[in-house]
């Protein structure tokens, strides 16, 4: 059978679980075997119902008295133990951040190979994967062996799809956790209060680079994120020079964002900023440059000093009223 | 405090990736060599710790000769001391260069000088296995925070903060421990000219680690599909802001 490890937070699941339950489900075909579904946690409870129409035949509830917060290790030797006893051909989890520390938890107990973040898996005595390199800038085909197969399913590179099956079991499992599985546990939460539009909802995010040449120099930016209900993000170069915190930057090791446009002002289109504007359903550059690589990735573009354009396209707007 | 932060060089790339004739790693020919971001805030967080605590930085890194370059860098930016187990040909799995890792550590516990904090990135800015700290950290029998963004040292105890939509969650460890960092876990300062004069001055030990081979043999590498956009140009300069407005209304993001 091949195992899937549901990705929750308190009960939340993330969904490039399904994403990864249908890659599952596609593995158990062709294998000739089922699917079958980890879900750890009493608060995980609520959640079978999200998870039995793609196609698991068996969902596994994790309970243990100390598993009230998620543990990646404590995580990990539920998955180990479930796997070893059902027979598991493979483990699976999304490639989300927990996704990959439990399954990097389940190698490193068991001592196996893992392929993190595989768009594409093809079954045999040695697994055949593609996997994403640099933010997905790149593909790796790889073999994967080792008793049990042990892979990560890149977020968003499988379109979940529902299958259900009519004979879904529900079977209880408690596994035996030590001291060292309990030991890095959340202790605590400090919550932010949400504020409304972020990076990664924003209908329009308006980003900002080296071109920017200020933290000042961002006002412009803000003054259309403001009139379009927008946000602002930077490149790394922005954040990297303290003009904009951290928090702003849109980039491999920033944020992931997918706006409906995506305004990107004085960015030359580095690797490293153009995987975090992969999602983004439309792209305007606006840069001096007209041969910076940027302009090969958008679907509109205008050449001009963003300090000039976007004081006029503001200007615009208000006269539009 | 002893820290150990692992590094690995990776090309700094541009904005598309070339690959060697046999594809089975990048072209490097016209590109410079950095570490990830990730790593560059470890190095910049355990050198702050030291300068708090007191204690001795090492840095590690598994490659080839020429990584010598990012051990120098990191010195420069105030490490103490540097180790380099030097590989020949492709890069390791992660099993293997886990290994290796595991062995050195343990070597210099037997030397005595044992690490009260072990730092990793995240996952590393080419291959992204996100395994080595938790590898490390299973085989050392310590526990290890993946991801933070956040470190707080008091006592034997080390808090660390992760990012979360929400907020932060925290986890707290004693020490010693093993971390994977994040970028904007802080701002990492440049060399300082001084730095870069001391860094060759500085301890440097090599050796060459043998290890077996793991489970995840890289095969070939590719370029993915659709990455070129036919773009558009709507016009230059400020002449072209109604042009964008219209286009804004297109895509009904007005109001």
């Amino acid at each position: 059978m091949i195992l899937g490890i549901i990705e929750h937070d308190r009960g939340v699941i993330e969904a490039t679980s399904l994403q990864m339950l249908t890659l599952g489900r596609d593995l158990a075909e062709q294998t000739g075997t089922d699917l079958e579904a980890v879900l750890i946690g009493d608060d995980a409870a609520s959640l079978e119902e999200s998870i039995k129409p793609f196609g698991v035949a068996t969902i596994h509830r994790v309970t243990h008295p100390q598993l009230d917060d998620y543990a990646p290790a404590a995580w990990a030797e539920a998955a180990v133990q479930l796997g070893r006893a059902r027979g598991a051909l493979a483990i699976l989890a999304p490639g989300s951040d927990r996704g990959n520390e439990v399954l990097a938890h389940v190698a490193a107990k068991t001592g196996l190979a893992m392929a993190a973040n595989c768009a594409r898996v093809e079954p045999g005595e040695v697994y055949r994967v593609v996997r994403l390199r640099w933010g997905s800038s790149l593909l790796e085909e790889a073999e994967l062996s080792g008793d049990i197969k042990l892979l990560s399913v890149a977020p968003h590179t499988v379109v979940a799809i529902e299958s259900r099956r009519d004979d879904v079991t529900v079977e209880e499992f408690e596994p035996v956790l030590s001291d060292a599985d309990l030991k890095v546990k959340v202790t605590r939460r400090d919550e932010t209060a949400s504020s409304g539009v972020t990076l990664k909802t924003a209908r329009v995010v308006i980003g900002g680079g080296r071109g920017v040449g200020s933290a000042e120099g961002f006002a412009v930016l803000e003054a259309l994120a403001e009139s379009l209900g927008g946000i602002v993000g930077g490149s790394r170069v922005a954040t990297n020079n303290g003009w904009r915190p951290h928090t702003n930057q849109v980039g491999l090791t920033g944020t992931r964002i997918a706006p409906q446009l995506y305004i990107a002002c004085g960015i030359s289109g580095a690797i490293q900023h153009l995987v975090g504007c992969k999602g983004a359903k439309r792209i305007l550059v606006i840069n001096t440059d007209r041969d910076a690589p940027f302009f090969s990735r958008a679907d509109y573009g205008v050449v001009g000093d963003l300090h000039e354009v976007v004081p006029a396209v503001v200007a615009e707007l208000k006269k539009r009223g | 405090m002893n820290i150990l932060v692992c590094v690995k060089r990776v090309p700094d790339t541009g904005a598309k990736l070339l690959l060697s004739e046999d594809e089975r790693s990048v072209d490097t020919r016209r590109l410079g060599f950095t570490i990830s971001p990730h790593e560059e805030c470890a190095v910049e967080e355990a050198v702050q710790i030291i300068e708090r605590e007191g204690g001795e930085g090492v840095v590690l890194t598994l490659g080839p000769s020429e990584a010598e370059e990012q051990l120098l860098d990191s010195l420069a930016r105030g490490m103490d001391r540097a180790i380099l187990l030097e590989i020949e040909g492709e890069e390791w799995d992660p099993q293997r260069t886990a290994d290796a890792i595991v062995g050195s550590v343990r070597r210099e516990a037997d030397a005595g000088h044992a690490y009260d904090l072990i730092m990793f990135g995240n996952e590393s800015a080419d291959s992204g296995g996100f395994q080595i700290g938790v590898r490390v950290a299973h085989a050392l029998g310590l526990p290890c925070v993946t991801g933070i963004k956040g470190i707080d040292i008091s006592g034997g105890t080390l808090e660390a903060k992760r990012e979360i939509a929400a907020g932060w969650e925290v986890y707290e460890v004693p020490l010693p421990a093993v971390v994977t960092t994040k970028e904007g876990l802080n701002l990492p300062r440049f060399p300082s000219l001084r730095g870069t004069m001391g860094a060759k001055k500085k301890p440097f030990d090599r050796s060459s680690p043998s290890h077996d081979e793991g489970g995840l043999r890289l095969q070939r590498l590719s370029q993915p599909p659709d990455q070129g956009k036919e773009v558009e140009i709507l016009g230059e300069g400020p002449a072209a802001a109604p042009r964008i407005v219209e286009l804004l209304e297109k895509l009904e993001l007005l109001g």
